[in-house]
């Protein structure tokens, strides 16, 4: 395990999730580094997604979940009673599985995590999507058709809309839950292309159970299986030397 | 039998049900028109009853419908979208057994007769809250059977709005009630209006709620506060055909006035369909 980084921006400790009587994260400690990619691969049904979504505090917008342990952002517990949820859920940020833009206009979209802050002047929204959507590598395709519906784009180009929605309002830390697998190969390469660059400024999390795609994009990996830890190093050691014989035989393809 | 003159046989059985409804309804509105469109002018529906109503127009009675429906629009639809709303996305969450009694509660209070409702408007506003019989007292009356369609059409609506929206709004840090108000609700309304509208039309044609609650046999003068009684178009029917000292004089006047409130429920449900449809293709 990596025990040290030059700066810590999540730190995992003792995470325990139940969603009704099912244990879904068992004991899971661990840290997220200051920018870069750290990829979560696993089986389905591992615990890959609670675990992000723990980050986050979306475990609890779901039925029957129960949470213990600690998730600390920055060194501050985001499980506390008086942490502002709706101020951390703004600064770690989360990209979903399958694109979901809202059925709005593409502005809207975008704008959407900004006006429900009380920005609402026309100049400092403009600016600020037009930002975020070059970041995320869809102005170009889209500058000259802002008004029109998201749901006109194709899967790929809603998928960097959600990304430019995400990065609208200005997180630190974006989390994406196997934002690929509803990609064709060629948006799924765009995507990816945009994660690396993305690490430069952000601290991305980011969950796949496709291999390739966690050894093409992450700095760290980390295995888990059936809700524990299993291995966390970085990506090249846990593919060329794992130390765990599960995270061997699921590398090798014997089981996920 | 063999299987393709079996297949026949009921296809032919299961089209004439469809044949049947149909062809009641067309008949049905044939008739009313046959008869009735003669009486359709303008001055009809503007013009008071005279001599002892066998003559004259249905002015306050369309007025006065027109009055009760738009109290009961304003009563019911926004504590209706609220009691859905609560349902739907606050109350959820919890899933306590009150509020799957309250549900069930609500889908089975939309099927209780109108009389029953009548008979609690008669007891509790007209004569517990001392509203008296007027107009006050049959909207409440009639809101109440509205209420129970409104909240159970519009739970269902909020219910088809993906959870994949919530999901987006809510990690962009917004808080439930911004969630509902711009993600949830405008993506429901269609869904809601339509219900609403449709509600309001089955309160329209009510008639045992108001007798028991407001309704006047025949009244002078427009009702000029929520306070007095009033006319209705239902009622109105029904004391003409059979409270009417000579029925056969008002007979005309019976069938104007059906065609008429068929016609106001009907743009009603029109309505409702074109704002269904319009804001489908909006959506896609």
């Amino acid at each position: 395990m990596i025990e040290s980084f030059k700066k810590v921006k999540i730190e995992v400790r003792a995470l325990n999730v139940w969603f009704y009587k099912k244990h879904v994260l068992k004991d899971i400690s661990m840290r997220f580094r200051t920018n870069g990619v750290t990829s979560i691969m696993g089986p389905s049904g591992c615990g890959k997604t609670t675990l992000i979504r723990s980050l986050n505090r979306m475990n609890e917008v779901l039925k029957g979940s129960r949470t213990e342990g600690e998730v600390l952002v920055d060194g501050e517990n985001v499980y506390d009673s008086d942490i502002d949820v709706f101020e951390l859920r703004r600064r770690v940020g989360m990209v979903f599985q399958k694109p979901n833009p809202f059925p709005k206009s593409i502005f809207e979209n975008v704008a959407f995590g900004l006006r429900i802050q009380g920005m609402n002047e026309r100049d400092q929204l403009e600016e600020r999507i037009m930002v975020s959507l070059r970041r995320a590598g869809l102005w170009d395709e889209v500058k000259d058709r802002m008004d029109e519906s998201a749901l006109t784009l194709s899967g790929g180009q809603q998928q960097r809309l959600c990304i430019a929605r995400a990065l609208a309002v200005e997180p630190e830390v974006i989390l994406m839950d196997e934002p690929t697998s509803a990609l064709d190969p060629a948006a799924t390469a765009r995507i990816e292309t945009l994660i690396r660059e993305l690490a430069k400024d952000y601290t991305v999390v980011i969950v796949t159970h496709n291999m390739q795609q966690a050894a093409r994009v992450s700095d760290l990996t980390a295995f888990l299986y059936i809700g524990e830890l299993i291995e966390y190093s970085p990506t090249p050691d846990i593919f060329e030397n794992p130390q765990n014989v599960l995270t061997e035989k699921y590398i090798t393809g014997e089981f996920g | 039998m063999n299987k393709r003159s079996k297949e026949t046989l009921f296809f032919q059985i299961l089209r004439l049900g469809t044949y049947v409804t149909v062809s009641t309804v067309v008949a049905l509105l044939a008739y009313l028109v046959y008869m009735g469109s003669d009486m359709l002018s303008f001055s009809f529906v503007t013009s008071f009853p005279r001599e002892g109503m066998t003559a004259g127009g249905i002015y306050p009675a369309v007025v006065g419908t027109l009055y009760l429906m738009a109290l009961v629009l304003l009563l019911s639809l926004p504590l209706g979208v609220a009691a859905a709303v609560y349902l739907s996305e606050y109350a959820g969450e919890r899933e306590s057994r009150l509020v799957k009694i309250i549900r069930i509660a609500t889908a089975n209070l939309a099927g209780v007769p109108s009389i029953v409702y009548g008979l609690l408007g008669l007891g509790l506003f007209v004569l517990f809250l001392g509203f008296g019989f007027s107009l006050l007292s049959a909207s409440l009356t009639l809101s109440l059977l509205t209420l129970p369609v409104i909240i159970t059409a519009s739970v269902e609506a909020l219910k088809t709005v993906p959870h994949s929206y919530r999901e987006a709004a809510l990690a962009l840090g917004a808080t439930k009630w911004q969630t509902t108000k711009r993600v949830v609700f405008p993506h429901a309304l269609p869904g809601i209006l339509t219900a609403s509208i449709i509600g309001l039309s089955r309160a329209a044609g009510e008639t045992a709620p108001i007798m028991m609650t407001g309704v006047a046999y025949f009244l002078s003068g427009l009702p000029q506060s929520v306070i007095d009684q009033f006319m209705a178009l239902p009622f109105h029917i029904f004391a003409l055909s059979t409270q009417s000292p000579n029925p056969d004089l008002t007979r005309p006047i019976q069938f104007g006035a059906v065609l008429v409130l068929l016609l106001l429920v009907l743009s009603m449900n029109l309505v409702a369909i074109l704002l269904r449809t319009y804001y489908r293709r909006r959506l896609s």
